[in-house]
């Protein structure tokens, strides 16, 4: 049920792991539904110079946090701002209708590390990105 | 591959193919029929009935040929709903039936009838003193699977049927999961109907049958030329009941050696992963479960991803995970036994057959380890649950 680009990052995910001295951190989903994911980004000269990922979730749910990882690295913060769940989706070669919508949350992840970062430099946040943290 | 999911399927066992064989093309004549070609069909299906009679201690003509499990449950119950609707409308049966029941009786609900889900509580069993509270005037039915098909607990169903019987309740209990793995006798269990399924026990798939107790009426559901009593007409499958009558003499012929083999790989199974990983637990009772059944959870680790890299180990396993369910709920058995949904993520299910192994198990056990350590460190709540607040 999954592609073949969906099980080669569920299987060697990239960018594993926490930044200790993040200058962003987003967390959305809820474990209860299933999917958890947290973003760190690292960012200099508004790049997102270094990002790294932790998730508790399903297949696509690791390989949608490992794909945003990549399209996002080295990206401005308003490029990152820009990737869509379904910029995500479509990398992977598409996710199966039903977890469209469950787990595919890692671009949301990603805006809510930004949106951390902003906000934490004092720069007031759109807030437009849907954040699913429900717990 | 390794294949320990032998509670979703089993392979079909070469000696059951065999017997098979012949009535696809050679013999393919309508049991029905008057000519030796049919009378040799019927004759072979009747001989595949006492197969099974004899498996469940049942008279041959107390067996019932069915296209299934599903199928059995389905004519059990709404078929006893219907018949005795101008009695009552009030069914009792668990929190963690297979959906064949579960669905069953909500489809029930839907159309007047009333029913009570008992709980299992945390080693996933029935109270008899429950279901004794539950009963009610209105009480036409009672439906209560023999041993679960997650968790693999085995339920009361002897004492169930004693007091179903005294107050004179139909009692149906699911055996598809104990069939040909325990020792199921239905005058024994104060059954009156039980439904089995053939590839379950290395029978082929698409046949089954219910045994229904002399005396005991059900309304039909389909209703056609008059086949199995009038209960399921239709063409009689007859390669597929010769498979099923095989699958059950062989079952019988090898139970107690087959249970015994398939017990102590199973508690091998349950001490070394138990043993070897931090924060591993079993999901139902330790030892009132099948010889085959074995459920873990994982602190920090959701289900699907489990099961997908120990695909890529070469184990094939199964998971109660909600993510991997087409409703995005999880498991309502894990949920009935007092787990958080984030535990009820978390199954792995491992059911074992007479085909494995001891190295098996070590691989099993090995390759468990090596995925969980894997998701543990992709894992945020692996790292914000360190300690072990979360008892057994």
């Amino acid at each position: 049920m999954y592609s073949d680009k969906v099980m080669e990052h569920f299987q060697n995910p990239r960018n594993v792991g926490e930044i200790e001295d993040a200058d962003g951190v987003g967390t959305v989903g809820n474990p209860t539904c299933g999917d958890l994911m947290t973003i760190y980004i690292k960012v200099k000269d508004n790049i997102i110079e270094d990002i790294k990922f932790k998730t508790f979730g399903c297949g696509a749910a690791i390989a949608t946090s490992s794909m945003v990882t990549e399209m996002a690295m080295g990206k401005t913060l308003d490029e990152a701002m820009e990737i869509t769940r379904n910029d995500v989706a479509e990398n992977l070669e598409g996710l199966p209708p039903v977890k469209m919508h469950c787990s595919n949350l890692a671009a949301d992840a990603l805006h809510a590390a930004i949106d951390n970062y902003r906000e934490k430099k004092g720069e007031k946040v759109e807030g437009t990105h849907i954040c699913s943290t429900c717990g | 591959m390794i294949y320990m999911d032998h509670s979703a399927t089993s392979p079909v066992d070469p000696e059951v193919f065999k017997v098979m064989k012949p009535y696809f093309v050679d013999e393919f004549g309508n049991a029905s029929t008057l000519y030796s070609l049919g009378r040799d069909a019927r004759k072979a299906m009747e001989n595949a009935r006492g197969q099974v009679a004899s498996l469940i201690g049942a008279k041959t003509e107390e067996i019932i040929f069915t296209g299934g499990g599903t199928e059995s449950d389905n004519i059990a119950i709404k078929g006893t709903a219907y018949r005795l609707k101008d009695k009552g409308n009030h069914i009792i049966t668990s929190a963690i039936e297979h959906p064949a029941v579960d669905e069953t009786c909500k489809y029930l609900e839907k159309i007047g009838f009333e029913v009570t889900y008992l709980p299992v509580y945390e080693e996933g069993i029935v109270r008899v003193s429950d279901l004794e509270d539950a009963i009610t005037d209105k009480t036409i039915m009672i439906t209560i699977m023999h041993a679960n098909n997650e968790i693999g607990t085995i339920q009361p169903i002897a004492e169930i049927g004693k007091i179903a019987r005294e107050k004179g309740i139909y009692f149906h209990t699911d055996a598809v999961q104990t069939v040909g793995k325990i020792p199921v006798n239905v005058e024994e269990l104060n059954v009156d109907m039980l439904s089995l399924s053939a590839h379950k026990v290395y029978g082929p798939k698409g046949i089954g049958a219910l045994y229904i107790k002399k005396g005991i009426r059900l309304e039909p559901l389909i209703h056609g030329g008059g086949h199995e009593k009038g209960i399921r007409p239709g063409t009689e499958n007859v390669s597929g009941i010769v498979g099923l009558g095989k699958a059950c003499e062989l079952a019988q012929k090898n139970l107690i050696e087959n249970a015994k083999y398939i017990t102590n790989l199973r508690d091998k199974l349950i001490n070394g992963v138990l043993d070897s990983i931090e924060q591993s637990y079993l999901n139902g009772h330790r030892t009132k479960r099948l010889p085959n059944n074995v459920n873990f959870r994982f602190t920090g680790i959701e289900g699907e991803s489990l099961v997908l890299h120990l695909d890529s180990k070469g184990i094939a396993a199964s998971t109660g995970s909600a993510c991997s369910s087409k409703k995005l709920e999880p498991s309502h058995v894990l949920t009935a036994l007092g787990l958080e949904q984030v535990d009820a993520h978390g199954s792995l299910r491992l059911t074992l057959g007479k085909e494995n192994t001891e190295e098996d198990i070590d691989h099993a056990i090995e390759s468990i380890k090596e995925v969980v350590e894997t998701l543990r460190k992709l894992s945020p709540l692996w790292c914000a649950t360190p300690g072990a607040e979360r008892g057994e």
